[in-house]
């Protein structure tokens, strides 16, 4: 078993016992305490009960006697009482001490900010400071020790409950309707960290991916830049995309999605003013290229059942030019 | 002599061959015997775990793969929400109160429960909810057609179940279904506290009754506290659903969180609804088959007492990621954590008992024996998650699914398989096959430490649970896999069981009062037990009064 899970352990890109940020690190720690813990009580009582079954087992060469009877012993109580507790107060109080690193120390002024609100089946990130909306791929900073610059999560839900989890950043914390929630991360290293939706809610709890992209601080400034410009509304030489953008805005797009800059502003949806700068749609499962955009536009209950975004009955010709738009921008 | 006197002129039971059928389906039909309902609380939760753990095969088989089609989202989100529903409330609930509704009157001596008729009541008004339950797959998708059986998960979050996410009759069917069968569980445990307290037998003190009798008190005393919330719950939900009510509905101004504590006040004290039951048959089955008095009596009742009240100060432990903030996190680690100390305390007690003992390696023996470590290792994942830092991680993923399920399927099922080896000879009167039984529990054990074993590692490695499918190249897939084969294992064994109680209800030899030399009261009388018990209501001076008969030269009382 160890073997199969050592491999696993090696492979696996959402390890809680691989931490990349405090807050993972920190509960890593008080994990690690807790099951040498429980393995010592384990190998303790597990090794007392098998040598008692072996040793006390009934041979056939024992009389028929009874053995002898024995009701108690105070004594004996009072150990097996008084040691567990023992241990239970030294785990409390180590416990406590995480809890409060974690959920009780003063935030940084340094701290980005974002705010997530939870969607049946994606998810909306806002920066307020440089008012960039985006969606399902979350960019954030990476954090210094020295200079430390944390991301602090401000979560509520749009409808049911969800739970961001990036288990080798932080631990999970929920997304719950008409109450707000906070957590912070601070990734220790660039790179993408993945995870997903912790608390089931609907249909496609199960493709509601995250993917955190934690960037160099420059990198992460160019970003935030490129994301506030509005939306590209000239497409000199593309036919395809002009006429896309057209008919895109004549559609019923515009109601659930914005393109910042047009007439489309809706918010049910995710924001596509820079949609083509994502990898992935549909919170995560698909790749972004143009042959899975068109099938997601023509239909995104053949790839994601469940999914609340309709069938637009699109013909082959819009289909084409919408994705030809939607492919430009970036 | 080892049995009190049978007026067998008066006995109507012995009478049972040769009547038409449809006077037998009435007498069952109508029958207020402890006995008789007892027997149909187990079959229809037998009835109950071989569909819920078909329901469970399902969800093994859509998981062996990545990406697998075997079936849609919409079904798996049914298939987990009636598995929960049903394992817990019409499966675990229904088949202990089965066995304490037959044990209980017989081990301390008294003709039936308090009161035959609401007995009777309960136990319908619980095989309806699970009909209602079931009905929904034909009933359930309304005017809507919106789905058909509930798919909001066993504990139903808000706002989930409200009208806008929740369209048609699928959450209405689960609501009534876990309303009714509050109603039969509340009545059920009125009598079993009424029984054990007004009921025993003459010289059964307190101080003097069986473990078995003393746990289930605790657990109809949980009942009382635990279900009630929930089945208020249910009320509220139903309002906010069809009378504009916003106890809930978040859209309005109500408070998912609220759910969430009026579930999890029933949700943490049913685990040890369910367990405690489990530890009831340990305490009877290990000191037997050990051959010793129980080890540490007063303290096994204090243990048993305490559970009951410290289990009802650590439901938030379920909402650790739901921001409670560190008050509120830091009081419920401490709740939870202390439980682990008057749980420790049983399974050393259970330990000394065996010390000392001669240990007779029986069915009923064998599967305490897996029960002990399974409960054992089923604590300790306990305490991990009772560690909020580590909990934020764990929460809602696989890691939690294999904890409970070590306690349930670990703990709790291998203590009730014990206990139907241990009393199956009582209630039929023949023995079950030791051969038979031997290929259940080692085919059963194998099947479980494949499933649930190494469900423990994809919590770990990032996999929530209640997921349709999941991607290649987490670390999931050959570890899913597994888990799967040992599906196919259990349900192996099980068909062993359900092969050799039929079998051996033909064919088993013959069993006598007490076949297993025991010392608890119900083996004084015949098996099966006659309709009215003791013929004349028998008197006790210690805690074994069998015990006392068999070894009038060193008697129990002279300790006691």
């Amino acid at each position: 078993m160890s073997l199969i899970a050592g491999t696993a352990f090696a492979q696996s890109p959402t390890n809680i016992f691989d931490p990349a940020g405090t807050p993972a690190r920190s509960a890593f720690g008080l994990s690690m305490l807790v099951l040498s813990i429980t393995l010592a009580i384990f190998l303790i009582v597990a090794g007392l009960l098998l040598y008692a079954l072996v040793r006390f087992r009934h041979r056939s060469t024992d009389s028929n006697r009874e053995p002898a009877q024995i009701y108690g012993s105070n004594q004996i109580e009072l150990s097996w009482t008084v040691i567990p507790i023992l241990i239970v107060v030294t785990l409390f109080l180590t416990t406590t001490r995480v809890i409060l690193g974690t959920e009780a120390i003063p935030k940084p002024a340094s701290a980005i900010d974002v705010t997530i609100i939870g969607h049946q089946f994606w998810w909306e990130y806002r920066y307020p400071k440089s008012g960039v909306v985006t969606a399902n791929e979350l960019h954030v900073p990476i954090s210094d020790p020295a200079s430390p610059t944390p991301t602090y999560l401000t979560m509520s839900s749009a409808d049911v409950s969800h739970s961001f989890w990036v288990p080798r950043l932080a631990g999970k914390m929920d997304l719950i309707p008409n109450r707000v929630n906070t957590m912070w991360i601070d990734p220790e290293a660039t790179g993408l960290y993945l995870g997903q939706c912790a608390q089931y809610c609907g249909t496609q709890h199960a493709k509601m991916l995250l993917r955190v992209y934690a960037q160099s601080p420059q990198d992460f400034a160019a970003w935030i830049e490129q994301q506030n410009k509005p939306a590209q509304q000239e497409f000199p030489g593309n036919a395809a995309a002009t006429e896309g953008q057209a008919v895109f805005m004549k559609n019923a797009c515009i109601n659930c999605h914005t393109v910042k800059g047009t007439v489309a502003t809706g918010r049910f949806g995710p924001d596509l003013t820079h949609l083509a700068s994502r990898d992935t749609i549909a919170s995560g499962p698909i790749q972004n290229t143009p042959e899975n955009l068109r099938k997601w536009v023509e239909d995104p209950n053949t790839m994601k059942p469940g999914s609340l975004m309709p069938a637009m009955h699109l013909n082959d010709h819009d289909l084409d030019v919408i994705t030809a738009y939607l492919s430009q921008l970036h | 002599m080892t049995t009190t006197p049978v007026l067998e002129a008066i006995d109507e039971t012995l009478e049972t061959q040769g009547r038409p059928p449809l006077n037998v389906i009435y007498e069952w039909l109508t029958t207020v015997d402890h006995k008789k309902i007892g027997l149909m609380y187990i079959v229809y939760a037998l009835i109950f775990l071989v569909v819920g753990g078909f329901e469970a095969i399902l969800m093994r088989i859509q998981l062996a793969i990545p990406n697998n089609h075997f079936v849609s989202p919409q079904v798996f989100n049914q298939l987990f929400t009636m598995h929960g529903t049903t394992m817990v409330f019409f499966m675990g609930m229904p088949i202990l109160f089965g066995v304490g509704n037959y044990l209980v009157p017989l081990m301390i001596g008294a003709r039936d429960m308090a009161f035959p008729r609401l007995n009777a009541f309960s136990f319908w008004i619980s095989a309806f909810a699970g009909m209602l339950l079931y009905f929904s797959y034909i009933g359930g998708s309304g005017l809507y057609a919106a789905g058909s059986a509930p798919d909001v998960g066993w504990f139903a979050y808000a706002p989930l179940t409200s009208k806008v996410f929740s369209p048609g009759h699928s959450t209405d069917y689960w609501t009534l279904a876990v309303f009714l069968s509050g109603v039969g569980s509340i009545g059920t445990a009125l009598n079993i506290v009424t029984t054990i307290l007004c009921m025993r037998c003459k010289g059964m003190k307190m101080s003097r009754m069986p473990l078995l009798p003393w746990l289930y008190l605790v657990m109809a005393g949980l009942v009382f506290v635990a279900v009630s919330p929930l089945t208020a719950a249910q009320i509220m939900l139903t309002l906010d659903r069809y009378l504009g009510a916003h106890f809930f509905d978040t859209q309005a101004g109500g408070s998912a969180i609220l759910w969430m504590h009026f579930f999890w006040i029933f949700g943490h004290p049913e685990v040890y609804v369910l367990v405690l039951p489990a530890f009831a048959f340990a305490n009877e089955i290990i000191p037997v088959f050990s051959r010793k008095a129980m080890f540490g009596y007063p303290a096994m009742v204090a243990a048993s007492v305490s559970i009951g009240f410290i289990s009802l100060s650590v439901w938030a432990h379920h909402m650790f990621t739901a921001g409670l903030g560190p008050a509120g996190n830091t009081f419920f680690v401490f709740a939870t954590m202390v439980i682990s100390v008057p749980t420790g305390i049983k399974i050393f007690n259970w330990l000394a008992t065996i010390w000392g003992g001669k240990i007779i390696f029986a069915v009923p023996m064998i599967f305490m024996i897996g029960f002990l470590f399974q409960f054992l290792i089923a604590g300790l994942t306990g305490i991990m998650l009772s560690a909020a830092p580590f909990n934020w991680q764990l929460s809602a993923s696989y890691f939690v699914v294999a904890h409970f399920h070590y306690v349930l399927v670990g703990a709790i099922v291998f203590s009730l398989f014990g206990a139907f080896y241990y009393w199956y000879p009582k209630v039929t009167g023949r023995m079950m096959s030791e051969t038979l039984g031997k290929w259940h529990f080692w085919l059963f054990l194998i099947g479980f430490h494949l499933t649930f074993d190494f469900m423990h590692v994809p919590g770990i490695l990032g996999m929530p649970r209640r997921i349709y499918t999941y991607e290649a190249g987490r670390g999931w897939d050959t570890l899913n896999f597994i888990v799967g084969v040992g599906a196919i294992f259990q349900a192996a064994g099980t068909l062993v069981l359900v092969y050799n109680m039929i079998h051996s209800y033909y064919k088993g030899k013959e069993a006598g009062h007490d076949p297993w030399d025991a010392w608890t009261l119900e083996w004084s009388v015949p098996s099966p037990p006659p309709s009215y018990n003791f013929a004349i209501e028998p008197t006790v001076s210690s805690r074994r009064p069998l015990w006392d008969i068999k070894h009038p030269e060193d008697p129990d009382a002279d300790y006691e």
